[in-house]
């Protein structure tokens, strides 16, 4: 039995309950189940249900609780649910829901203890399902780590399998026919003369009707919708900018805010002079905030001009002025004291290592920013009533928490309507952009406030991803590599994270390690030591989290280990893997690139591979070393995740991983200065362009048992298989990103 | 001062010559699909066309703006879209979508100059336009894919 089968045993029943004017069907849980958010005056204790169809006399209602910052995560969601329930995209409104414990993300947790991905013993088992009792009472509606797919893979098509035969059965009373005679299609139950009663006009029967929950999930081979190309449900809106983002908010009487933070980010505001700003055409009210001031102005371009000309007082940031002091932590951190974790520790490296390493080298990886496209911003209109919140956001409940802490309103007055996100990348995971904007509203009691962040506060106020630095050594014998010990070095991603929402994340911090400890290889010798780091600059998960480092230094110290053995870097790590699936994507991008084949002077090729997020996936990158710098030509991507249910969308994310992979590899860095980030804007954080693209060829592999998503797993292998590959051209092993520190990029 | 918009004249008072295009499209006049990315030229996400041509609306003061304007709304709509938008659409390009009515706007340009664009001519008139998520192989598809039916429909 899988861990879905499992879980889906353990955790949760699928039930139905009636709503004003039709019914819902959805998941309960076991435990102390949260209460149904769509029926609030129900009674303590009862059926508490986590709706994911709403029937009503006129509309068939998805629910997908999941943000979508991109990824296609409303139209993977709704998906699941029509295969089952049996409509079509077309006929069906979707709709986020409102901020819920109850639509907590079991998948995200199950990733959370350190268990091997690969590892499917009852004690790695247990220890996942002991952790998603925490997670659950943190209710925890989060869309993050690649979990959207996995986690909503069972529930929701059960849920669609669920409404479909309960609607079923309220037919087979309505019209005395027998179930059995009864099918389903395109949203109507289809009666034995042919006679289609649609789902709405069974809505109130339905809601009578005892939920039919003996389901059997219909197979892949049956599928309509999921496991072929799809068209996603945002392409019309997003091609003919009629699409709406949290940015694009209009409410009746609106105003706009704009805002100075302190660029060292968490320090506080001495004193400011606005008279200068108070005198600028449409400014309406200054208003002083923890650590900055905003402006409240008619129109959003007026606020920003106005904030510029605020002169403030800052006090000094809280971590080192200058990237020498970040560094230096950092280095100072390889001591025992400060060992987070060593679940990696096989043979005896000590002993085989301490006198005979034939290499001892050093990697580092900078800060980055998230810098989505649109920048983020949050509408709020505060009464003494009620708070509603317009916002992009993958944590609407610690939204609406915090908000209600600021209003001194209970939670259930602060109404969170998630918007459109015009991408995140993790930058959505943190809610400072709703709370200040819930400071600034109150200023102006029922007058709606649009906060819209500038570039570059965006930029300056981003919780960047971690800096971390790693140290590895190893050992070749008989053109094989024998030894492999590599320390990581960086401050804890989730203490930071986790503490600015007030939860103290205690023991190690698996992130540290992710996607270096639990890579599926043999290696004789092979240890895999965390440090923690102290706090440095506040940071944040960035897509991939640990591993978008991990994965750069885990794999380019095994391919220097396997060029010093005078191995071929496809064949040893294939010696080496001693996991089918990842042997599997290892085999799929040597056949896809004809890797034995040689390649012209100047050219080179490099493989890389790491395993994250469950998801193995391996890379090979072709470049050529031209007059002008190197050029990526070409990538083979290979992933195994167990089912791929779009492959359109499917092939989109994981070309998108690996240019955000490549991009910010080749050249982003956020380096701090007198305490501010002095990346402020794209001019100086470029990634990639489309000149720079490589044809990017992708296949899914689906022979694992469990189901994974694909969001970030393309992004770790990526800067490791350019590295490997431009060695391979010129000789030149790149050991810090980003590389165009060292070398130039045509 | 009057300025045109998707065949829309409007006379605008009140409002300073030196605001960026962008901000008056946006909040004054409530056309939303320009978006604000950047501020400083470096996303391309503002693109509209200005008399025809490709420009940033982030950078051009109201008071600068030479000729009629026309934004992705004025291109084409989910019901009638476009050949760039619909190529768009069948390639499935976005992904969160916020660059994409600059892209296809800057697209559009192009190919209205040169229907048959070559590959490098692509790369010249697109990488201008920053995608985050990174469309950019869907993004070079659409195009050809454009070229293609605009060709075939003339």
């Amino acid at each position: 039995m899988g861990r879905a089968g499992t879980i889906a045993r353990r955790t949760f029943l699928i039930g139905s309950a009636a709503i004003a004017g039709g019914v819902a069907f959805g998941v309960w849980r076991f435990h102390t189940p949260h209460a149904n958010p769509l029926q609030s005056d129900q009674p303590e204790g009862a059926a508490a249900l986590t709706p994911y169809v709403l029937i009503t006399a006129e509309t068939i209602t998805l629910i997908t609780p999941r943000a979508d910052s991109g990824q296609g995560a409303v139209s993977v969601q709704a998906a699941l649910i029509a295969e089952e329930l049996d409509v079509d995209l077309g006929q069906v409104a979707t709709d986020p829901g409102p901020p819920s414990p109850a639509y907590w993300n079991t998948a995200l947790s199950s990733d959370a203890v350190p268990f091997r991905a690969t590892n499917d013993g009852w004690l790695a088992e247990t220890a996942r399902d002991l952790a998603d009792v925490p997670m659950k009472f943190l209710g925890m509606q989060v869309t993050g780590g690649s979990t959207t797919v996995p986690d909503g893979y069972e529930k929701l098509r059960r849920a669609g399998a669920v409404a479909r035969e309960t609607l079923k059965s309220a037919a087979a009373r309505v019209h005395d026919v027998p179930v059995a005679d009864l099918r389903t299609a395109q949203g109507a139950v289809i009666l034995p003369d042919g006679t289609r009663v649609s789902y709405q006009s069974l809505a109130a029967e339905a809601a009578l009707t005892d939920p039919v929950t003996d389901v059997t999930l219909r197979g892949p081979k049956s599928w309509r919708l999921l496991g072929k190309p799809m068209q996603r449900i945002d392409m019309a809106a997003k091609s003919t900018g009629t699409q709406s983002y949290g940015i694009d908010i209009e409410r009746p009487g609106m105003v706009h805010a704009a805002i100075r933070l302190n660029p060292g980010q968490g320090a506080e505001l001495h004193g400011y002079d606005a008279s200068e700003a108070q005198a600028m055409r449409g400014v309406k009210h200054v208003v002083e905030l923890p650590g900055g001031v905003a402006v409240i102005a008619d129109n959003t371009w007026r606020a920003m001009q106005a904030a510029l000309a605020i002169t403030c007082d800052w006090s000094p940031a809280p971590y080192p002025a200058d990237m020498d002091g970040h560094w230096q932590a950092l280095s100072d951190s390889f001591t025992p004291d400060a060992q987070d974790s060593r679940w990696r520790d096989d043979g005896d490296v000590d002993a085989a290592l301490d006198d005979s390493a034939d290499l001892e080298v050093e990697y580092r990886a900078p800060y980055l920013a998230h810098a989505p496209l649109e920048p983020l911003s949050a509408t709020v209109l505060y009464t003494s009533e009620r708070t509603d919140i317009w916002t992009g956001t993958q944590v609407p409940r610690f939204v609406q928490s915090n908000a209600a802490g600021i209003t001194g309103q209970d939670a259930d007055r602060v109404h969170v309507h998630a918007q459109m996100i015009g991408g995140s990348f993790g930058h959505r995971l943190e809610d400072a952009v709703s709370r200040h904007a819930t400071r600034i509203a109150m200023a102006v009691p029922g007058q709606p406030v649009k906060l819209t962040y500038s570039r570059e506060e965006d930029m300056a106020q981003d919780f960047p991803r971690q800096i971390a630095m790693a140290r590895g050594r190893g050992r070749v014998r008989g053109g094989h590599v024998e030894g492999y010990d590599l320390g990581i070095a960086m401050p804890s991603v989730l203490a930071s994270q986790m503490g600015r929402q007030g939860i103290l994340a205690a023991g190690p911090d698996l992130q540290i390690v992710a996607g270096a400890w639990d890579q599926p290889f043999a290696i004789p010798q092979y240890r895999v030591t965390g440090y923690r780091a102290p706090d440095l600059a506040p940071v944040s998960s960035w897509r991939a989290v640990g591993a978008s480092t991990n994965g750069f230094f885990h794999d380019c110290l095994l391919d220097e280990l396997i060029h010093a053995a005078g191995a071929d870097p496809l064949a040893e790590r294939l010696r080496l893997c001693d996991h089918a699936p990842s042997r599997r994507v290892l085999e799929a991008v040597g056949e896809m690139s004809d890797w034995g084949r040689p390649m012209a002077d100047g050219r080179g090729r490099g493989v890389a591979f790491c395993l994250s997020f469950g998801v193995p996936c391996a890379q090979v990158i072709e470049v050529t070393d031209t007059d002008d710098g190197i050029r990526l030509d070409r990538v083979f991507v290979a992933a195994e995740v167990g089912r791929v249910l779009d492959p359109v969308n499917f092939e989109g994310l994981v070309q998108g991983g690996v240019i955000f992979g490549l991009g910010h590899a080749m050249n982003c860095r956020i380096t701090y200065a007198g305490g501010a980030a002095e990346q402020a804007n794209f001019d100086r954080y470029p990634g990639m362009r489309l000149y720079q693209c490589p044809e990017i060829v992708v296949r899914g592999l689906e022979t694992a048992e469990a189901i994974r998503g694909i969001g970030e797993p393309p992004v770790p292998p990526a800067p490791a298989a350019l590295a490997n590959a431009i060695f391979a051209a010129t000789g030149t092993r790149l050991r810090e990103m980003p590389f165009d520190g060292a070398i130039t990029f045509v | 001062m009057q300025l045109t918009v998707n065949g829309t004249a409007y006379a605008l008072e009140g409002i300073e010559a030196e605001m960026p295009l962008l901000w008056v499209l946006r909040d004054v006049l409530d056309i939303k699909g320009p978006k604000y990315g950047c501020g400083i030229a470096q996303c391309g996400a503002c693109t509209v066309h200005v008399d025809g041509e490709a420009v940033r609306s982030c950078q051009i003061p109201l008071g600068d703006v030479w000729g009629d304007v026309t934004t992705i709304e004025g291109l084409g709509t989910p019901d009638a879209p476009h050949p760039v938008q619909a190529a768009w659409i069948a390639a499935q390009v976005a992904q969160c979508g916020y660059c994409q009515s600059g892209q296809i706007m800057q697209a559009a340009h192009l190919l209205a100059d040169t229907p048959d664009p070559s590959d490098q001519q692509i790369d010249d008139a697109m990488s201008g336009n920053l995608c985050r998520c990174g469309t950019y192989p869907r993004v070079r598809a659409a195009v050809r894919l454009a070229a293609r039916t605009m060709s075939e429909d003339a």
